[in-house]
């Protein structure tokens, strides 16, 4: 696979390879932040694959995947770069005597003294890399307008040194649980994709791809499952790799099928509050129960 | 222009629909935007906008400069490429769709009538063969389709219907009726069917989403051959409020409360520690100073401080819940029962005529409904007439906090002021306001009533913030408001 793919397909395609199996809006929103370097703004419920994307679209370009996780107070010299002073002061403290001041500070403000963090390794990057700034919504709104800069221009300016531009066109990736509004302007330099819960089919497409083994007829059951699960109000509903770990459960466990005992005793793969297990327990528990007896007739019949 | 990616025809799939296109826009070679459907873009931007969705000229821009890179000429690369250029946030993508549909429809409609393009050739030819056509294999057909979710197929089937069903006897006139009437006659249900054959995919019932969708296209296709017909559009009707508000219960209501409270827990936060970190300088951490010296050796060159804890917000929350708020006291439980999820240091309280702490019943429950099932139950905060009695509880109330609060406190009272003629006793009310640090007051009523027969909401007003506060998007102005600067009323 080359770097610069030419449709919306051959995303799509590349990303099946390595075992991503995304929606058609999906493959064509990534085309286009490839073609026209314009960054993708990706939101969406957690678990749904928003991060997974990234790493999948850096696998599938042969790119290197820079990732800057966001948080909190989250401020430049973590983001950007930093001077490395202690370093500097010892070369300050090394040749203290005879040399000029001119001199000194050329020396210690090169590219020797300067840590390179997330955002500066892939504007800096001499080979295209994927750059995924996760969680975005975490940080401050004065992060966002540094942020704006390098978007639009992909360059970064260091008062001492110039300025350090791409030669290389990232893909950039921002992801964002919808915790907080992000600012207009922000919006307006992305590209915008909304990742929800698959379908049942793709869904399962999905866990079958990631659990081969699985007998298709349980697979099925636990998609339904999965999805029954979610249309519940929890704390923490389902996430798509949840769902793989249970079939992956199952498959350990060798179960035939998904009945009330089996889901009663595996359900903790899926459901991770102690009051969303009991809302699951009461609710689908008795669907299950109740499905059996149809999915049995229906079988017979 | 970039190169054209080569394809083996657009939309073979449905070639009555090509046909339409390429006589529409006089068979432009693809990958070049014509200038007439430029024009429909900025039209569709318009339009956006007219819905409430911002739409600015960049995103234009990059619409235009995206179109050429995918084939366009694919109904859903095409409205892929505009989703994801023009609308930024899931409301403005449902609004997206719904006028997508809406403006292309109309779109390709008008221009069809402008260019003599019509479909009558080909429809008696369609007619007669929906008579030889096998009724029975039809329906089975279009089970099928809806079972797999074929949408192309689906269309196509839903013109066959139409040509076969919408026929026999004459059309109602009224769309939605011969929608109906066909389905109907398809004999397309949700629920299975056990006295159909067994291969027949109508026997366990079909994807209640697919039939919505056929529905769509019946819908679609009924109303092209209306507008065929008579050759005038009917009037564009702007999205009504009901198809645009978002498909929400009281569940997705208390999703978006906790996470306008977690933003009120931010904000109380820090807002704090502004005043705190310019009257006093924090102080140096010798034992970590001089351990990070060994990295420079031994000169201290970083300064390690003692971190400044944040301190920790304190929360008192009155709310109301007698009769003359009950519209209002699903929100303000649920805004409760948020602030708890939040904050640790909390009181709460509900009352009526008498006031009653709630706080242990909130720690105990994580479910909302039996929150608010043991709060109706237990709190037993009705005396004797059930009426509020805002002067009596400001008094119990006192009695019962006024040693815990302080400065650093936060007073939240939910209520709406209504005495029912007795007295406010907004003096006692002051002095708790005055003991806690800030005091704010959330009013489930319209500002327009405030005031008006029993209400005293001014009384109370002095001595504390009152908004307006009956959604969660009211509740987030809260929020702000709060950070605004100056908001504190010292």
């Amino acid at each position: 696979m080359h770097a610069s793919p030419a449709s919306a397909d051959e995303i799509k395609q590349g990303l099946q390879d390595v075992g991503y199996l995304p929606n058609d809006s999906t493959a064509l929103v990534s085309f286009l932040a490839a073609k026209l370097g314009k960054p993708i703004l990706v939101e969406g419920p957690a678990g749904v694959g928003k991060t997974q994307l990234a790493k999948s679209l850096a696998e599938s370009l042969g790119r290197e995947l820079v990732r800057l996780q966001c948080y909190e107070g989250l401020d430049e010299a973590k983001a950007l770069y930093e001077w490395n002073y202690r370093k500097q002061l010892l070369r300050i403290q090394a040749e203290a005597e005879g040399a000029g001041w001119q001199e000194v500070q050329d020396d210690i403000f090169g590219k020797e003294f300067l840590l390179e963090r997330p955002l500066m390794t892939a504007i800096a990057s001499p080979k295209p890399v994927v750059l995924l700034i996760d969680e975005i919504d975490k940080t401050d709104q004065e992060f966002e307008a540094m942020l704006l800069e390098l978007l639009s221009d992909f360059q970064i300016t260091i008062p001492e040194l110039g300025r350090i531009e791409a030669t290389t066109m990232p893909i950039v990736l921002l992801t964002s649980n919808n915790t907080r509004e992000l600012t207009e302007a922000l919006k307006r330099r992305c590209l915008y994709l909304w990742l929800d819960y698959p379908a049942l089919e793709h869904e399962l497409a999905i866990v079958r791809l990631h659990a081969p083994e699985l007998d298709e007829h349980v697979a099925r059951r636990l998609v339904e499952v999965v999805s029954l699960v979610r249309d519940l109000d929890l704390k923490k509903p389902p996430s798509i790799a949840e769902s793989i770990d249970w079939a992956r459960a199952l498959l350990l466990l060798g179960a035939q099928d998904i009945d009330a005992k089996v889901f009663r005793d595996t359900m903790s793969v899926i459901v991770k509050h102690r009051t969303d297990l009991d809302v699951v327990t009461e609710r689908v528990g008795v669907k299950l129960g109740l499905a059996e007896d149809s999915l049995g007739a229906a079988s017979a019949g | 222009m970039p190169p054209q990616p080569a394809s083996g025809g657009p939309g073979s799939g449905h070639p009555r629909g090509t046909s339409r296109r390429a006589a529409l826009f006089g068979g432009t070679p693809q990958g070049e935007l014509p200038g007439g459907l430029a024009a429909h873009i900025l039209e569709f931007g318009e339009e956006l906008r007219g819905e409430g969705v911002a739409v600015g000229t960049s995103e234009l821009l990059d619409a235009f400069s995206a179109l050429p890179e995918v084939e366009w000429t694919e109904p859903a690369a095409f409205r892929g490429v505009l989703a994801t250029t023009l609308a930024k946030s899931p409301d403005d993508q449902r609004i997206f769709n719904l006028v997508f549909d809406r403006f292309f429809f109309r779109a390709v409609e008008l221009a069809a009538i402008q260019e003599g393009v019509s479909e009558a050739g080909q429809g008696g030819s369609m007619d007669e063969a929906g008579e030889e056509l096998n009724l029975e294999a039809l329906r089975r057909q279009i089970a099928q389709m809806i079972a797999d979710g074929n949408e192309s197929a689906m269309r196509d089937l839903a013109r066959l219907a139409i040509a076969a069903f919408g026929q026999q006897g004459e059309g109602s006139g009224v769309i939605g009726v011969d929608v109906q009437r066909i389905r109907r006659q398809l004999g397309l249900r949700g629920e299975p069917q056990p006295e159909l054959p067994q291969e027949d995919p109508r026997r366990d019932g079909l994807p209640r989403d697919g039939i919505r969708r056929f529905e769509q296209l019946l819908r679609q296709e009924l109303e092209r051959r209306q507008i065929e017909r008579t050759e005038v559009l009917p009037p564009a009707r702007p999205l009504n409020e009901l198809d645009r508000a978002l498909p929400s219960g009281p569940l997705s209501d208390l999703a978006s409360v906790h996470r306008v409270v977690a933003q009120l827990k931010r904000r109380l936060k820090t807002q704090g520690n502004e005043h705190k970190g310019r009257k006093r300088h924090a102080h140096v951490d010798v034992r970590r100073t001089m351990r990070a010296s060994l990295e420079t050796g031994g000169v201290p060159v970083v300064l390690k401080y003692r971190p400044i804890r944040p301190r920790r917000p304190e929360l008192f929350v009155v709310c109301d819940v007698s009769t003359s708020v009950t519209s209002a006291s699903v929100f303000f439980l649920s805004v409760m029962h948020a602030l708890h999820d939040s904050f640790r240091k909390m009181r709460s309280f509900v009352f009526i005529e008498r006031v009653s702490e709630v706080t242990d019943v909130f720690h105990k429950e994580r479910d909302f409904k039996a929150v608010s099932e043991a709060i109706g139950k237990d709190a037993g905060v009705a005396d004797i007439s059930g009426y509020t009695d805002y002067g009596r509880v400001w008094r119990e109330l006192r009695d019962q906090i006024e040693d815990e609060l302080h400065p650093r406190a936060t007073l939240i009272v939910l209520g709406d002021a209504r005495t029912n003629g007795r007295d406010p006793a907004a003096d006692v009310f002051a002095q708790i306001a005055a003991k806690a640090g800030r005091a704010y007051w959330l009013n489930p009523e319209p500002r327009l009533y405030w005031n008006y027969g029993d209400s005293v909401i001014s009384a109370y007003e002095q001595y504390c913030e009152a908004y307006e506060c009956w959604t969660a998007a009211q509740l987030e102005d809260f929020v702000k408001a709060l950070t605004a600067p100056d908001s504190a009323r010292r």
